[in-house]
């Protein structure tokens, strides 16, 4: 090894290390370890200045080798290290020694804070005479991009992608886009028809040259690192050719079958074993269900939908089809689900008549739904008065602690949606906290209560069809207490909406796994970082955006969706991608080839090599984590930065004060 | 199956019939109980009232008997007595320092308890131990559509909900069916019946006696069967009263849910003390064949 | 003995309470409260009540406990468990309306309006004296004393009881009663210390 020269800098870091740790006393220990050329303190390393002491001590000094002792290394590693880069040495001569977060934060006691600065410091001084220089790894990227789940997050973002020039690959499960947007009617503040302002997004998509639109498709399987990604990719059988079809529905008109219970209508309404979701479904065409198609249940049919269709599309013995796509990024956006409130039994949901779920309601009001409009009871009557119940499995430790943010503001859409429906009806908010925080919202509340909609502060005891006087008889009765009044209230309705909370995706732990990250507490994916990375996740170059991270409102949802994409476009855009090299390293000539490795990496990231003989690493795809190196029984996997003299001496380093 | 069986203060007195029956069918059923030895008050809701610490003391007497008979399932007939006593060993099971009071205290006493005995309802026991097609096996008179409202009552599956669901329970409604009865509809099956307000507020109690009345003559249930002693009390042996403040005609047999079932396992109504019921019960054995 | 009229007296109440409250498992969530009124629209007594239960919390935010010790709130609720099935921050409304009937005895502030205390305090008569409870001697004494007016509203349904056998004359002993003694001798020395 050619001569060390090691420079220490102990940090301040204001009061924080100073505070606690005597920093004078640690230099003046550190300037007469073996090979330390200059030791000096500052009161903040990770300043200009401070970098420009790195800086100097290099190129006047002839330093080759640097300690900063200061906070962890998450915090400014990269700062210290890209400083010695500009400074011409290179950056993984440079190691930190953490006495903030390991030291001077977690005791009181002067003394021993100082000790241990000293030994942690000391493991570093001992290990830098075995760090070598390490260059990243650069890989090519992939330009293309998956965007997984065709709501108004994956449109969004997908369409973003296009417009860059990029291509991309959107993969939805169901037979058409449009996810949970398309089934509102109007969409709050602004009461747009929330179809009139998606389906011109749907229909680019479905145009758009970049765009590869896979519907009625899932992700089976991802394999590969960032920039280079290979999925799998399973169609599923439509039993309709997609080419000749041409979504003209008349062997929806000829379905013998008609009683399935329609999801796209929250099962209030039935629709065909070959359907289409709904008329401006994109791509327009005609599916087949399997579960009730009598053909495909092996049962006898006519097969008038046949005889029907001019194209002659329909094909029953279409198989499905495994793609594999090969893409740079990925963007999972894959929403969210609707909470079943059958949970909550106080609430009547599934036994009393006339309780409906938020989305059940989106569906009697729309248009296009099963009443055309009219919002009606289970009678065909319309309701003389509706009662809407805020927080329905929300902000509640029995079932989903968090706040489901849309709720409120939905609820209030609701009585508007009533009001203008039903002018003479009765609307009752059962509120706890009114929630309005978004552009415009406070402004629809003031709204909403200018027409005259009665709020209730106080969350719905329980809803019943027990009649205690003879105004109760035959209708349901809400049993709440008005807290402001402080006055318990059964106010007697026709119709219960229950603003139910958003839910994770009853799978998303499984798809979470599928793409390699995680998902939080309550369920939902888990962001790289809460606030200053919420669309990145661990796993380089996969991103997620819109209700799937958590629920959220439209115009947050297609905010995020950009931020996405423009992560996503920031790593395709470029030719390559670097990769630290912190990775394992496999001597061929000591490898015996039991493919122990193999098995234990957990990101595939080692190949056995047949010709060879020996076990391989896939740089780009190591992360670095030592499972390998621990496993081999002949210790013949190193981890560069990590390697077993340079963990010995950091030891040796640390006892030897 | 061998069960020790706690039958609670209201036993003795009144009620009687409860226990008289829930001893016979348990003897239809081949299940044993053996009466814990000197047992004492579990302390319901009135011990708990004043004093905390010696209200788990009294109730815990009990688990360290049962622990000391060797038994690992102690069973109630009492809504209140189950919860009480289920209570009791949680807060024992979860808690340290009342762990170690409450064996501080029966030490004095000569006694011990480790947390070894479940406490369960004899429900429980039935559905889950014996098994309703067990019980359908044994019946001897099919109810035949006897339309029975099942009063479950608040401290039934409240708060623990350990074996059935705290707001709309369905293991009594089961069993119903299981006998040939037909459960209506009765959402009110958990409401609170007023419990010892009877007494000291009766205004309060009869309001909502009076609903649970209601709904039972709304569904034309034939009889209302209760899972504790005092909602039995209280639904029937008040009834007049309810009628009086209401002016409703409020006629309908209340009974234990073990007196119904031992009717249709064809145990004798004498045995079941039928004849012990406030409100005649005759209407309804008539509906039942023999 | 606390002075509830003092503003000292009502922070040594809360200061009680809260002790004696952290000690149920799960009594801290009491800070929780988001005063949604669950707990009081689903109480069966709570129209009756001064405070209802979301006002008992209330007043506890608010550092008026007394307020409610002397009300007649605790002393109607019949332990349903309903409020604390339902309660979203997960708080154990009944547990803690029995800590407050306790601080109300111990502290003698309870409405004398209020037939409750005296008919849990002949209760535990009982239980100390025989062990279990003497059903007849329970209602014969409360009636009695309390309610007289009660002899005549539900004679007819006491002499039904009586003729079906249903409220036997005799109390019945426990053969344990010492134990039972003991027993409430060490645990009601450490309620005093606590």
């Amino acid at each position: 090894m050619a001569e060390e020269k090691i420079a220490v800098y102990v940090c301040h870091c204001g009061t924080n290390i100073g505070g606690k740790v005597d920093v004078e006393k640690v230099v003046a220990w550190a300037a007469g370890q073996p090979n330390v050329a200059v030791a000096r303190e500052y009161k903040y390393m990770c300043s200009d200045p401070g970098q420009d002491l790195i800086k100097q001590d290099i190129q006047k000094l002839g330093v080759n080798r640097v300690v900063v002792a200061a906070c962890s290394p998450t915090m400014h590693e990269p700062t210290f290290r890209k400083a010695a880069a500009d400074a011409g040495l290179n950056p993984f001569l440079l190691q930190m020694a953490n006495i903030r977060e390991h030291c001077s934060w977690v005791t009181e006691d002067r003394d021993q804070a100082t000790e241990k600065a000293k030994r942690i410091l000391s493991a570093q001084i001992h290990r830098l005479p075995h760090n070598q220089p390490l260059e990243p790894i650069e890989v090519p990227v992939n330009s293309d991009v998956l965007v997984v789940g065709g709501g108004i997050a994956g449109i969004e973002a997908a369409l973003k992608l296009a417009q860059a020039g990029k291509k991309v690959y959107l993969v939805e499960r169901k037979p058409s886009i449009g996810g949970h947007m398309a089934m509102f009617d109007k969409t709050f503040p602004t009461l747009d028809c929330a179809a009139c302002i998606l389906t011109p997004k749907m229909s680019a998509v479905g145009k758009d040259p970049n765009i590869e639109l896979l519907a009625y498709s899932e992700v089976e399987e991802v394999d590969g690192y960032v920039g280079n990604f290979t999925v799998k990719v399973r169609k599923k059988p439509r039993y309709v050719n997609t080419d000749t079809c041409t979504g003209c529905a008349a062997c929806m008109d000829a379905c013998v079958v008609r009683k399935v219970p329609n999801e796209f209508d929250q099962g209030l309404s039935k629709r065909t074993a070959i359907y289409i979701p709904f008329p401006q479904a994109v791509p327009l065409r005609a599916t087949i269900d399997p579960d009730n198609c009598l053909t495909l249940r092996g049962k006898k049919c006519k097969q008038p939908c046949v005889a029907a269709c001019g194209p002659k599309a329909i094909d029953f013995d279409q198989k499905d089809e495994v793609v594999e796509l090969k893409v740079g990024a990925i963007i999972v956006a894959t929403g969210f689900e609707l909470w079943d409130p059958r949970q909550e039994e106080r609430y009547g949901y599934g036994r009393l008549d006339n309780v409906i779920t938020s989305l059940e309601f989106e569906r009697l009001s729309n248009a296009s739904g099963p009443t055309g409009g009219h919002i009606v009871c289970k009678n065909g009557e319309p309701p003389k008065a509706v009662a809407i119940l805020h927080c329905v499995g929300s902000r509640d430790e029995n079932y989903q602690e968090f706040c489901s943010r849309v709720c409120c503001m939905y609820s209030l859409k609701f009585s508007h949606l009533i009001k203008e429906h039903l002018p003479e009806t009765d609307v009752y908010q059962l509120y706890i906290d009114m929630r309005c925080y978004g552009k415009g919202y406070e402004e629809f509340y003031k709204r909403i209560m200018d027409e005259g909609v009665y709020f209730v502060r106080g969350r719905a005891a329980e809803v019943t069809d027990v009649a205690l006087n003879p105004e109760e008889q035959g209708r349901l009765v809400v049993k709440v207490e008005d807290t402001l009044l402080g006055v318990v209230r059964r106010i007697p309705v026709d119709m219960v909406i229950l603003s139910s909370g958003l839910s994770p995706a009853h799978d998303a732990k499984e798809v979470a796994q599928t793409f390699g990250f995680g998902c939080s507490a309550n369920g939902f994916y888990l962001e790289r970082h809460p606030k200053l990375e919420p669309v990145s996740t661990v796993t380089d170059g996969i991103f997620v955006a819109g209700a799937c991270q958590y629920p959220k409102d439209i115009p947050d949802t297609v905010a995020q969706a950009g931020a996405a994409a423009a992560g996503a476009l920031a790593l395709v855009d470029n030719a390559t991608v670097k990769v630290e090299p912190t990775v394992s390293y496999i001597d061929p000539e000591k490898c015996a080839g039991c493919h122990i490795c193999v098995g234990v990496c957990p990101h595939s990231a080692i190949q056995y090599n047949e010709e060879k003989g020996v076990a391989e690493v896939i740089e780009a795809a190591c992360k670095g984590c030592g499972v390998c190196v621990a496993a081999c029984p002949a210790g013949v996997p190193q981890q560069r930065g990590f390697l077993d003299e340079q963990i010995f001496a950091e030891i040796e380093g640390a006892l030897a004060v | 199956m061998k069960y020790l069986y706690f039958p609670g203060c209201s036993a003795e007195a009144t009620a009687k019939p409860y226990d008289a029956s829930a001893r016979a069918c348990a003897k239809a059923l081949g299940i044993e109980l053996v009466d814990l030895e000197d047992w004492n008050c579990c302390g319901s809701t009135s011990y708990f009232s004043i004093r905390e610490l010696e209200s788990f003391g009294v109730s815990a007497r009990n688990l360290a008997i049962a622990q000391e008979m060797g038994g690992h399932d102690l069973v109630a007939t009492c809504n209140a007595c189950y919860t009480v006593l289920a209570k009791t060993n949680r807060y024992f099971a979860e808690d340290a320092t009342l762990h170690a009071e409450i064996n501080e205290a029966l030490a004095a006493a000569g006694r011990r308890y480790d947390g070894k005995v479940r406490v369960r309802h004899f429900m429980d026991v039935l559905i889950n131990d014996v098994g309703l097609d067990e019980i359908t096996a044994r019946v001897k008179r099919r109810l035949t559509d006897l339309r029975v409202a099942c009063y479950y009552g608040c401290q039934y599956s409240r708060p623990m909900g350990t074996f059935d669901d705290p707001e709309f329970p369905t293991t009594m409604d089961r069993l119903v069916e299981a006998i040939g009865g037909d459960p209506v509809d009765y959402p009110v099956k958990t409401k609170c019946c007023g419990g010892m307000l009877m007494l000291t507020q009766e205004d309060a109690a009869l309001k909502l006696c009076h609903e649970l009345l209601a709904v039972a003559a709304r569904e034309q249930a034939d009889v209302i069967i209760a899972a504790c002693p005092l909602c039995e009390m209280n639904v029937e042996a008040y009834q007049p009263l309810v009628n009086k403040a209401y002016g409703t005609d409020f006629h309908i047999p209340v009974m234990y849910f073990t007196q119904l079932l031992g009717v249709a396992l064809g145990i004798d109504a004498h045995t079941l003390m039928l004849d012990k019921q406030i409100v005649p019960v005759d209407r309804v054995l008539a509906k039942v064949p023999a | 003995m606390v002075e509830l009229e003092t503003p000292e007296g009502v922070r040594e109440l809360h200061r009680i309470f809260l002790e004696d409250v952290y000690g149920i498992p799960g009594g801290e969530k009491i800070r929780l409260c988001q005063q949604c009124g669950t707990c009081t629209g689903s109480c069966p007594t709570s129209y009756l009540m001064d405070y209802g239960p979301r006002e008992v919390f209330a007043f506890f935010r608010a550092g008026m406990l007394d307020k409610v010790v002397k009300s007649n709130t605790i002393w109607l609720c019949t332990s349903c468990y309903y409020c604390t099935v339902r309660c979203p921050a997960g708080i154990k409304i009944t547990d803690i309306m029995y800590e407050l009937k306790r601080l109300a005895i111990k502290y003698d502030c309870w409405p004398r309006e209020s037939k409750n205390p005296a008919m849990s305090k002949i209760f535990i008569d009982n239980v100390e004296k025989y062990g279990r409870n003497y059903e007849l001697g329970l209602m014969a004494k409360f009636v009695l004393t309390k309610r007289p007016d009660l002899a005549w509203k539900f004679k007819d349904l006491g002499l039904k009881l009586f003729t079906s056998g249903r409220l036997p004359v005799k109390p019945v002993s426990v053969k344990g009663q010492e134990e039972i003694r003991k027993i409430t001798e060490v645990l009601a020395a450490k309620e005093v210390a606590q």
